[in-house]
């Protein structure tokens, strides 16, 4: 039965997490905005919270740790389960700030790949443990097959050379989620994804990152240099299959691009709600009753961009629903990541437009939300990337056809 | 077909001729097809529904109760409204889409086509089963799915098929039981029922609350006086409901057709031409005073929100018409040594005609199910408009564009979708889900 609303099971959890994001978030964004590679303290405790919520009553949980492709049906009927409660409790935090809500203690795009591949003794070792993720390298960004980082085989262990850039939380997290080829002659099919923890020989944070954005989100450039780790640290099946090549890596995307799409709609949320706010201190209230043609110009436009964003939402929701109800759902986790990425940096930038010097201003937080925004239609695949996927899906082109 | 063959690039008359859709009209003739749709469609459609009567009945039958909400977000279809999509797409790929081009040209219905349509049985979702109908609720969602199935085979055509469902739909949503008891009967006969909603008029910046024709009390009922444009059935039109100003506000009116002071001019529009569209000039035109729709619980912005989202539904099913197309064409279609569908520029154009495809289903969607479950629904209704309006626009620009010179000319449906399509950010109302 056709229903598009919130479900009502998770109104507590959403509830919870714009708490979070009004309580905590907000009062201290601008804060760690100015003050890039400053650790947020005020998120420890919230990462006990954060454990709280997914641990809680709400059944469930919520989390990049909680992500999960059901592979099957869980019970008789429609499923809304983790992927729907993560996307709705994450677009809430980051209403609040995008970059404290990458920088969330134990909820690493890493916890992610854990989630979704680890073995039940590698959940247990690292299940706890803040993962961030180490896949772009100086030489490639999309092109994730062009991996020139390696683990190569030795006894018990894996050697780990290769230079790691733009990892989310790479010098706050416990352990890092490593793309790496166990034989670069073998190609995309080799490449494996390996944990590596905090403080082992050989891994070393170089430089921290000064961005246009997500200032509170510490982004690392991290070395490995005869990085040894045990063998039983590598995520998922260690045989180089190519028929299968490289679909196992990949698979993650299909649960974390939905997220980063609800991420965008949060942020986007954050600049619709305070521009309707001073705009109602100017008597305008824009409350959808007159036709488009008889409405202002800023009026329309303000449609215009709700409109866009209930339509990124609900492909963000969609996305997360059919991960849940364990429908394959790439191509509509790609659908979601495009359209969420290029209405909330429009939208972002489009309101700051709207309040002219108001909205430019630090005064206001929304210019640093259409700074923040940027990254989202980025990181965890460009727009492009999405577009390239999508086209790939409904053309039947394989990537060597469509490149 | 085989004369929109004509023309085209050896390449692509044999693609055609290897198509499904060319081995299907060229296997069966209208007659044929119209016995199998009958029997095996219509029938078991219409009958599975009255075996299934015993086991529901709604509290007010008449009325119509709204399903039970399971609370879930969920876009799963209910098995009902799965067997009316499958059957009225199979309709439309069988039978509508191969009449579109030439009623387009004709600027008339085919013939019997309204007679033959009544086998998929579309009049018995809307009429309650008390009156003999089979619907068991009143579910915009499943006249949103009806109108999108049936306007991948072509909008214009799907229009005229819809526009008598939706004055059923407005009476069984609005109407007084007499109202319900003197027209819905009608719609389970043997003719097919020629009605339309006469909201808009033919001004610019047209605003449906603010209209130039009026209502008045007299002693014997109403007498109305207007000029209503868009409308469908060359004058032919057995009912209007027309909307006009009454004590200063919007109401909908019960006009016969053949009523003194109702007058007809052919006015055809850029698109939806096989519906003969024209402008209706009602001069004092006197009706019962019975004939006001429903009663002072009547949501006249209810009225439109259901009528531009049952627009929307025809534009998503235009759109996916267009999608389906443009896939193999893109695929087929060869320039600098490949397909062009191997150009980004090309594939990110289908792309994006995807994504804007299913924002606008999603969105249609989520407002006629907020409205099956008696929620307020206004904002999502003129958001899902305004984003329909603008994307329908969009993907059918970039439909005739993927195309080509090709796409320019009548031998592809795209230049049809183009002109179908721009209706979208133009009309109010004239159709209630």
């Amino acid at each position: 039965m056709i229903n598009l609303e919130n479900p009502k099971k998770f109104r507590g959890l959403v509830h919870q997490a714009r708490q979070v994001a009004e309580n905590v978030f907000r009062p201290v964004s601008r804060k760690y905005d100015r003050s890039e590679h400053a650790y947020p303290v005020e998120l420890d405790m919230l990462a006990a919270i954060m454990d709280g919520m997914n641990d809680g009553t709400t059944g469930e949980g919520a989390g990049a740790g909680k992500l999960k492709q059901e592979n099957k049906h869980k019970g008789e009927g429609v499923q809304n389960g983790t992927n729907l409660s993560t996307v709705l409790s994450l677009a809430e935090l980051c209403w609040g700030d995008v970059g404290f809500s990458l920088t969330l203690p134990r909820q690493g795009l890493g916890n992610a790949a854990i989630a979704a591949v680890a073995d039940d003794e590698q959940f247990k070792r690292f299940g706890g443990k803040w993962a961030a993720m180490a896949i772009t390298e100086p030489g490639f960004g999309s092109d994730s097959a062009a991996v020139r980082t390696t683990a190569i085989k030795d006894g018990d262990e894996y050697i780990i050379n290769g230079e790691k850039i733009y990892v989310t939380a790479g010098e706050r997290a416990d352990c890092v989620v490593v793309w790496a080829s166990v034989d670069r002659s073998l190609g995309r099919a080799a490449i494996k994804s390996f944990i590596v923890e905090k403080g082992t020989p050989g891994m070393e944070v170089v430089r921290l990152e000064k961005k246009l954005g997500i200032k509170a989100s510490d982004t690392a450039a991290i070395t490995f240099t005869d990085c040894r780790i045990p063998a039983s640290n590598l995520l998922g099946d260690p045989e180089v299959n190519v028929e299968k090549g490289f679909a196992g890596v990949m698979q993650t995307f299909d649960n974390t691009r939905p997220v980063v799409a609800a991420m965008a709609i949060g942020v986007a949320k954050a600049s619709l709600d305070r521009t309707r706010e001073i705009l109602k201190s100017l008597n305008i209230d824009a409350a959808y009753n007159r036709p488009l043609k008889t409405s202002t110009q800023l009026e329309a436009q303000l449609y215009r961009y709700e409109a866009e964003w209930e339509a990124a939402r609900l492909l963000t929701l969609r996305a997360a629903w059919m991960a849940d109800n364990g429908q394959p759902n790439s191509m509509e986790a790609s659908m979601a990541k495009a359209k969420a990425g290029r209405v909330a940096n429009a939208i972002t930038l489009g309101c700051v437009e709207m309040l002219g010097t108001l909205g430019y201003s630090e005064d206001e937080l929304l210019e640093k939300w259409a700074r923040d925004s940027k990254i989202l239609d980025i990181f965890e695949g460009t727009q492009q990337i999405q577009q390239l996927i999508v086209a790939r899906r409904l053309l039947g082109k394989s990537s060597a056809q469509l490149k | 077909m085989a004369k929109d063959i004509q023309g085209l690039g050896l390449g692509l008359a044999s693609r055609f001729a290897g198509s499904e859709l060319a081995k299907k009209y060229g296997l069966r003739k209208p007659a044929e097809r119209m016995a199998y749709l009958w029997t095996k469609k219509g029938f078991q459609f219409v009958g599975k529904l009255q075996a299934d009567k015993a086991k529901k009945k709604a509290a007010d039958p008449l009325l119509l109760a709204a399903p039970a909400a399971h609370g879930l977000f969920d876009l799963t279809l209910t098995d009902e409204q799965q067997m009316i999509k499958d059957t009225v797409r199979s309709y439309a790929e069988e039978v509508v889409r191969g009449l579109a081009h030439d009623a387009n040209e004709a600027m008339t219905l085919p013939e019997n086509y309204l007679e033959d349509i009544q086998a998929l049985g579309l009049n018995f979702f809307s009429v309650p089963e008390v009156l003999g109908g089979a619907a068991q609720s009143y579910s915009p969602t499943t006249s949103a799915i009806i109108a999108e199935e049936l306007a991948w085979g072509d909008m214009s055509l799907a229009f005229a098929t819809l526009a008598p469902v939706a004055v059923a739909n407005a009476i069984v949503r609005w109407g007084t039981p007499k109202q319900k008891d003197t027209y819905l009967p009608n719609y389970l006969g043997e003719k097919p029922v020629k009605a339309a909603i006469a909201v808009q008029e033919p001004n610019a910046l047209f605003d449906p609350k603010q209209l130039s024709t009026k209502a008045k009390k007299t002693k014997r009922g109403f007498e109305i006086s207007g000029i209503k444009n868009l409308l469908p059935f060359g004058g032919e039109a057995d009912l209007y409901l027309v909307a006009a100003r009454y004590k200063k506000q919007p109401r909908l009116f019960f006009v016969r057709g053949d009523s003194e002071g109702v007058s007809w001019k052919v006015s055809p529009g850029m698109g939806l031409r096989a519906t003969a569209t024209g402008t209706l000039k009602l001069d004092s035109v006197h009706v019962d005073s019975d004939a006001m729709l429903g009663d002072d619980t009547f949501n006249y912005q209810a009225f439109i929100d259901l009528g531009q989202l049952h627009w929307c539904a025809l534009a998503v099913g235009a759109c996916q018409a267009a999608l389906d197309y443009l896939i193999p064409y893109v695929n087929e279609r060869e320039a600098f040594g490949e397909p062009i569908s191997h150009r980004q520029s090309v594939a990110f154009m289908v792309a994006n005609i995807g994504i804007e495809m299913e924002s606008m289903r999603l969105m249609t969607w989520r407002a006629a199910a907020l409205a099956e479950m008696g929620k307020p629904f206004h904002r999502e209704a003129y958001l899902a408009h305004l984003l329909c309006a603008d994307k329908a626009m969009e993907i059918g620009t970039n439909a005739v564009q993927l195309l080509g010179g090709h796409g320019f000319t009548k031998e592809h449906p795209a230049e049809r979708w183009y002109r179908d399509l721009r209706v979208l950010a133009c009309v109010n109302s004239g159709l209630h889900l």
